[in-house]
């Protein structure tokens, strides 16, 4: 029997452990760019509170850090900008990106 | 059968989902040369859902379709739950026929199912090309689609019809100038995390046993952005996780995740989830509007199906999109293959796709329930009925002796007034409940 108590019922869990649950092929091509000038004149920000893989993290110089690696392909981000033109959206090369698991 | 030797296929078909695979395998059943590209490593590699799929639409095209495709359980019961702070309103119907050939619903995983249905076009001769992305249409001399660029060296394929089955984002149909709706408004995000829990414990949590397995809708529990929260068991795992409009989300701070955890934490979910291990986090966006945000689904050699079509059912109690895309596919094939035979690929030669779609559930579900997405979304229906409706049960069954039990119609006039719900706008949602319901 599974043994669950009180303790042990919601286990901690960094975003990294999180995303690390997922399997990501990475291509050494980014299949999404972010314009950072673009990003600096922005102060509403819908892409660092909506991506579900968290890619977009803003910087003290009022910038926006991007990494496309961990990335679901699901075009929120892209979606949510209010400023055109500051992502670039496409899906990777074939065979690349997020693979969800099979049994 | 026309073969059309100057090209590579017949039809092209983009995207092994759902829809891509159900185009594949009626056009290789017809005698079709039809080439499907996929540009994850297998098909359903990039595909996620709940997820329940609801089969029937396969009767014809795989009979018997139970017995082979890759099941997690067959969905017995159903529930929709309101959710306040801490209360919890739930209907629940069971079914045990539904357990049972022909059944009704399962819950599978898509890489699973997808993987299946396209090896079911392959078997029919259907060939499939994998780890190959589509970067953009070809077009004749005469602005007619006749084939796909990939990013394979050399990697045009020409075909006089391509059918887009490219998912959500479809820069296909965008590509095409089919689709000019792309308002975030009309698109949820979908985030998921299926959790490890030994299938007696799921079993028993879900007063379920064998492969028979709940489907739990819910409304509420999603930390106050407009969306909704569902719960679904597979064999050895849950499926917990929340839709979110874009928008909403976008506009507050809360992040994905966060509110995942929220919902597990209710304590009506927490004793259902508690302990289980995150095996997988996941995304996915969804065309939710319905109706309203469809795209143009024909141009002169190009059809456009499934999520790329918008084809995704969200109206409340019902949450369906792999139906609606496997449907869709069949009778975008089906067009096709008429269009072929009649040696006329352009727009109007396609059309019959449109006539197909209108004859039967997939637009005419749409058509009906075309109010339904907006209503469920709605500021009112998100942010005050949950609290509202909950609060008039509270009161039905709190018993408050010494004092009196008060009338019912007492408890929703004062709960009502609670919530701040205009009686005006209460019936203006009741009557679009009704219409698009009734």
């Amino acid at each position: 029997m599974m043994q669950i108590t009180r303790d042990t019922a919601w286990p901690e869990i960094s975003f990294e452990e999180r995303i690390g649950t997922a399997e990501f092929r990475i291509h050494e091509r980014a299949h999404i760019v972010v314009d950072g000038d673009t990003c600096r004149g922005c102060s509403t920000r819908e892409c660092v509170t909506a991506c579900p893989a968290n890619l977009f993290v803003p910087t003290s110089d009022g910038g926006i850090l991007f990494n496309y690696e961990n990335c679901f392909e699901c075009g929120t981000c892209y979606m949510v900008c209010n400023k055109e033109g500051a992502i670039s959206w496409s899906y990777p090369e074939g065979g690349f990106g997020i693979v969800f698991h099979r049994t | 059968m026309t073969t059309t030797r100057s090209h590579d296929a017949d039809v092209i078909v983009v995207g092994a989902g759902p829809a891509g695979s159900c185009a594949a395998l009626q056009l290789a059943r017809a005698g079709r040369q039809v080439i499907l590209v996929e540009r994850g490593p297998f098909p359903g590699a990039k595909n996620m859902y709940g997820g329940v799929v609801y089969p029937r639409i396969l009767d014809e095209l795989i009979p018997s379709w139970w017995e082979t495709a890759p099941v997690q359980r067959w969905v017995v019961r159903r529930s929709t739950m309101v959710l306040s702070e801490t209360g919890a309103l739930t209907v629940d119907y069971r079914n045990p026929a539904w357990g049972a050939p022909p059944y009704n619903g399962a819950t599978a995983y898509r890489p699973d199912f997808d993987n299946w249905l396209a090896q079911q076009a392959v078997d029919a001769g259907a060939t499939l090309v994998t780890s190959t992305t589509v970067t953009g249409l070809l077009h004749d001399a005469g602005g007619r689609v006749n084939g796909v660029r990939t990013d394979r060296p050399d990697g045009d394929l020409t075909a006089p019809i391509v059918i887009a089955c490219d998912g959500v984002n479809s820069f296909l149909a965008k590509e095409a100038g089919l689709y000019p709706h792309t308002d975030p408004a009309n698109f949820t995000l979908g985030v998921k995390e299926t959790l490890a829990l030994p299938k007696h414990v799921i079993d028993e949590r879900f007063n379920v046993r064998d492969d028979h397995g709940v489907d739990i809708e819910i409304l509420g529990g999603t930390s106050g952005v407009n969306g909704g929260g569902f719960v679904y068991t597979n064999l050895d795992t849950v499926s917990i996780g929340a839709v979110l409009k874009l928008p909403k989300l976008a506009a507050q701070s809360k992040r994905p995740e966060e509110i995942i955890a929220g919902l597990k934490s209710h304590p009506a979910i927490a004793p259902l989830v508690e302990g289980g291990e995150v095996k997988e986090y996941s995304a996915h966006v969804i065309p939710e509007a319905g109706l309203s945000m469809m795209p143009t689904m024909v141009a002169d050699g190009l059809l456009v199906a499934g999520d790329a079509a918008a084809m995704c059912l969200a109206a409340g109690i019902w949450l369906e999109g792999v139906n609606f895309a496997m449907a869709s596919g069949m009778y975008a094939a089906q067009a096709a293959h008429d269009a072929l035979a009649r040696n006329d690929v352009s727009a109007r030669g396609l059309g019959s796709y449109t006539d197909r779609l209108n004859a039967t559930f997939v637009l005419r579900d749409h058509k009906k329930l075309r109010k339904i997405p907006g209503l469920v979304l709605s500021d009112r229906v998100q942010q005050k009925y949950p609290g509202f409706v909950t609060g008039v049960v509270d009161r039905v069954f709190r018993v408050d002796n010494p004092s009196p039990k008060p009338g019912l119609r007492r408890i929703v006039h004062e709960e009502r007034k609670k919530a701040g719900i205009r009686l005006v706008d209460l019936l203006k949602d009741g009557w679009t409940g009704m219409r698009g319901f009734g």
